[in-house]
């Protein structure tokens, strides 16, 4: 309900009134981050305070907040070092804000190669936002963009522009308009809460009042899976956001992990309805399609390929649990990790070309990424604590997970090269098995 | 007059020391039909068929709250006694085997007893998996009992992975406490 008013709204209010004159350049004219290994040099960039349109048209606290909070949404992509006003050169309340009243030699000294201007007006309830990225060694424009909606809406507002942003920068659509669910037992039992990708707003979302976890999304955002014991031992219940209705699956023993396909209203899960654990492929209404795997011992924790063409899962057929990947049309099988003795939770990145996991060694917990050929593993943690249940941004930039390096579990957030490690939010009680959405945000 | 009045005397000290037995039967359990049972073997010489009757009753009164007595001790036992596993197996050992074998006893002597097998993990695996391998611990458990006689409508499994520990402890003691079978009656 709440889902729906608040896109209501959105679409009803934020009309964008247009670009703020063409580009200077093309998207393939320069590349600005090597997404080969984007993380090794931050592009340094200033984000002055904003200023306001016209005399009076927007208070300090207003302007600071904006552009503070479109600072740190940049800097929690990785790519970025958001360089410190104090060092800037000039007063960015005078009002500098277009291409022609700039003086970039004052930005390039100080050492930024991006910048990015804001102008905001307030009148009665309604804010209107322009927003500008110049590339200042070549003094050009990279995209502008003006909003108009109500002040309440400005997070949406800097949300919507960084998107541009990584977009232009990068060819992609970053993670601006996704959301991550995890569990947290803050109410005493665990339940499932969901955030916004920088653990903005976060809302409780099961009341179940018994063991509740193992969220999953579908594509489009719509449906949530997760497991409940609820009503004895644990079954997969699928939710629909739109309207709250539940469906819970039957079949008999117990349900484990579910993990929907992409682009179709079906999952698999891990079943013992046969006696042993195995891994089925389920409609998303809980109908029967057909068994996946077939090996004596547990197979569970499968993820699927953004293609929808393989699977990968965890099997303890070869004596220890390890990663195995699955072909869906050929059902050929191989196994992926071989170091190692207890390798788990793998979840397929969506650019489709790694792995990450967590791997246990002297009884710790740690993760890692491996290429879906099985070469290269990288480890990404160290001697933190427990580091698990790794679950990929849509853009594949940055890995979700939970780790006890605070002696409480939490969820944090770094980037693929296992950079920029930090704590995405905290709630009372712990957190954990964060399970980060497809962009899903209109 | 005489007699009577010895009777008489004689059941006011029984009768309240039947009570005070059946009320402290706790500690008492295996010393009651002792107790209780020397005023009744004295008995007979001087009394009428009423009096033997009353003290026949009080027999078998004391039996069967000593039955009960066995009875709830023998259902704690089972319920509270768990089956141990080694780190991510689920494979039985000789231990684990012999209690399954008392288990079994019980089960047969209760015969409308049923009963859920729960699984249980020790909190160092990662969540998924420990549900499956708690299942597998529980399915063991009920294998080993089915294969005993018992019958398999009778024992319903279900697993907590490793969301119920029994001990909180970070220790590799508190980790070989949690990775357990538990028998809760139904």
């Amino acid at each position: 309900m709440r889902h729906n008013n608040r896109l209501y709204n959105f679409i009803r209010v934020l009309i964008l009134v247009g670009c703020l004159s063409t580009p200077g350049v093309g998207l393939g004219d320069v590349q600005y981050i090597d997404l080969t290994n984007p993380f090794l040099r931050k592009i340094p960039m200033a984000v002055p305070v904003f200023s306001p349109v016209s005399p009076g048209g927007a208070n300090g606290a207003l302007t600071t907040g904006l552009s503070d909070s479109l600072s740190r949404m940049l800097e929690f992509t990785g790519y970025f070092k958001i360089l410190d006003r104090g060092s800037f050169l000039h007063d960015p309340k005078s009002g500098n804000i277009t291409q022609n009243s700039i003086n970039f030699q004052n930005w390039t000294t100080v050492g930024a190669e991006l910048l990015i201007t804001g102008g905001a007006n307030v009148r009665a309830d309604e804010l209107v936002l322009e927003l500008r990225l110049f590339d200042t060694f070549k003094a050009s424009l990279v995209v502008g963009k003006r909003y108009r909606g109500r002040v309440q809406d400005q997070r949406d507002m800097i949300r919507r522009f960084c998107a541009e942003v990584i977009q232009a920068l990068t060819g992609n659509q970053g993670v601006f308009d996704s959301k991550i669910a995890f569990v947290s037992n803050g109410t005493g039992q665990k339940e499932i809460y969901v955030c916004e990708f920088d653990g903005h707003d976060v809302r409780q979302v099961t009341n179940k009042r018994s063991i509740t976890s193992f969220p999953a999304w579908s594509s489009d955002g719509r449906y949530l899976a997760f497991t409940s014991f609820e009503k004895g031992p644990a079954k997969i219940y699928v939710r629909d956001l739109k309207s709250g209705l539940e469906t819970i699956f039957n079949f008999s023993g117990g349900q484990i992990a579910p993990a929907w396909v992409p682009h179709r209203f079906e999952l698999t899960a891990t079943l013992s309805r046969e006696g042993d654990q195995e891994i089925y492929l389920l409609t998303g209404g809980g109908k029967m399609i057909k068994r996946v795997t077939n090996s004596p011992g547990i197979d569970v924790d499968a993820t699927w390929s953004p293609d929808g063409r393989m699977i990968a899962f965890v099997s303890k057929r070869a004596g220890t649990p390890q990663i195995y990947v699955q072909e869906m049309g050929s059902n050929r099988i191989r196994r992926l990790t071989f170091e190692g003795r207890y390798n788990t939770q793998p979840s397929w990145s969506p650019k489709g070309d790694k792995i990450a996991y967590s791997s246990m060694a002297e009884g710790q917990l740690n993760i890692h990424v491996i290429d879906i050929e099985g070469n290269h593993p990288i480890r990404l943690t160290y001697n933190q604590g427990d580091n698990e249940a790794p679950s990929w941004s849509p853009d594949g930039s940055l890995i979700a997970f939970k780790s006890t390096r605070e002696g409480v579990a939490r969820i944090y957030t770094m980037t693929a090269y296992g950079t920029d490690q930090r704590r995405l939010l905290v709630l009372s009680g712990e957190q954990s098995q964060p399970r980060w959405s497809p962009n899903i945000l209109p | 007059m005489r007699k009577n009045s010895w009777l008489v005397i004689m059941l006011v000290l029984i009768i309240p020391a039947m009570l005070f037995t059946v009320s402290c039967a706790k500690k008492a359990v295996e010393t009651a039909p002792a107790e209780t049972a020397q005023p009744v073997v004295t008995q007979p010489a001087t009394d009428t068929a009423a009096d033997q009757a009353a003290a026949e009753r009080a027999r078998l009164e004391q039996e069967r709250i000593a039955a009960e007595q066995a009875k709830r001790q023998a259902a704690m036992v089972f319920s509270e006694e768990d089956v141990y596993f080694e780190f991510d197996s689920s494979a039985l050992r000789p231990d684990a085997q012999d209690t399954l074998v008392q288990k079994a006893a019980y089960l047969r002597a209760n015969p409308n007893v049923s009963v859920t097998v729960e699984g249980h993990c020790d909190e160092r695996g990662t969540e998924a998996y420990n549900m499956a391998l708690g299942e597998r611990r529980a399915q063991s458990a009920k294998d080993f009992l089915v294969n005993l006689g018992i019958a398999s409508n009778r024992l319903s499994i279900i697993s907590y992975g490793e969301e119920r520990p029994i001990d909180p402890g970070q220790n590799e003691a508190a980790w070989a406490k949690n990775r357990r079978a538990h028998f809760a009656i139904d």
